[in-house]
């Protein structure tokens, strides 16, 4: 049953990776996006997630596709109508199932290692995924967390000075 | 109960349409989606390595990426409105300033 419903999901989630690609408008492309962030929240919450199908949902489908979408109507794109003929097409093509293939060969013939940590299901359940998150991030990942907001910081001051009137 | 593999797969897939997408699209705005795309695929592969494992670093790693992204998304997108106030178009064909 659950392999059914994940087989589902996945098949959605790559036909929407695939609008992605294909539509003409940005808007579509952007749409078929936000559908694939979801289901990728769907599979989160699979893989006993929660935590992390949350904040899928509100900085992915919520805050940057927003953006994106701000960006495509202030712009007012239209569809792409000229429909030149490039070689990016066939070397695009080429070069992408070759990376499927390659990937698909190491992942079939390799099997992750079965050292297992401590955190099982029944642990994620009884304390809760939040907390365990919020305890691994604010003592062993202290210092990349502060530096994230130094990050965070740099690109608020950049996105304001790119943006001003005269660059 | 899905086994890893299935999940890596799946990841592989979206990685790989993500990859055509960049190569193959000329509208910026449309790439930088694809990028979108290329970085949820691996944050799906950290989370399900994650849960095979029965680690927490891997959900850190993800929180980190999205936070990268975030960042990437509003210089991004500022680049591509000064870029088209300036050539009034956002095809990647255009951005040739640089070029000698």
């Amino acid at each position: 049953m659950e392999k059914l419903f994940f087989y589902l999901v996945a098949l959605v989630a790559v036909g929407s990776g695939f609008l992605v690609v294909k539509c003409r408008n940005p808007v579509n492309s952007a749409l078929a996006l936000v559908n694939t962030f979801f289901c990728l929240a769907i599979f989160y919450v699979m893989l006993h997630a929660p935590f992390m199908a949350a904040i899928q949902v509100l900085v992915y489908a919520g805050a940057i596709m927003v953006l994106i979408l701000f960006v495509i109507m202030l712009l007012n794109l239209g569809s792409e109508a000229h429909k030149r003929f490039t070689h990016s097409l066939i070397g695009g093509s080429i070069m992408g199932v070759l990376m499927l293939f390659l990937v698909f060969f190491f992942v079939n013939r390799g099997e992750p290692t079965g050292m297992r940590g401590n955190i099982t299901d029944g642990l994620v359940d009884k304390i809760g995924h939040t907390e365990l998150m919020g305890r691994t991030l604010f003592t062993e990942f202290l210092l990349p967390f502060e530096i994230t907001s130094i990050l965070l910081l740099v690109a608020i001051v950049g996105a304001v000075i790119l943006a001003k009137k005269e660059v | 109960m899905v086994s890893i593999h299935e999940y890596l797969m799946l990841s592989a897939i979206l990685f790989s349409l993500g990859t055509v997408g960049v190569l193959i699209r000329r509208n910026a705005i449309v790439i930088f989606m694809c990028i979108e795309l290329m970085l949820n695929s691996v944050n799906l592969s950290f989370i399900a390595l994650s849960h095979h494992l029965g680690s927490m670093d891997g959900q850190i790693f993800v929180f980190f990426v999205m936070a990268v992204a975030a960042a990437e998304a509003a210089v991004g997108l500022a680049l591509m409105i000064t870029f088209y106030r300036n050539r009034e178009s956002i095809e990647v064909d255009d951005i040739n300033m640089l070029k000698w």
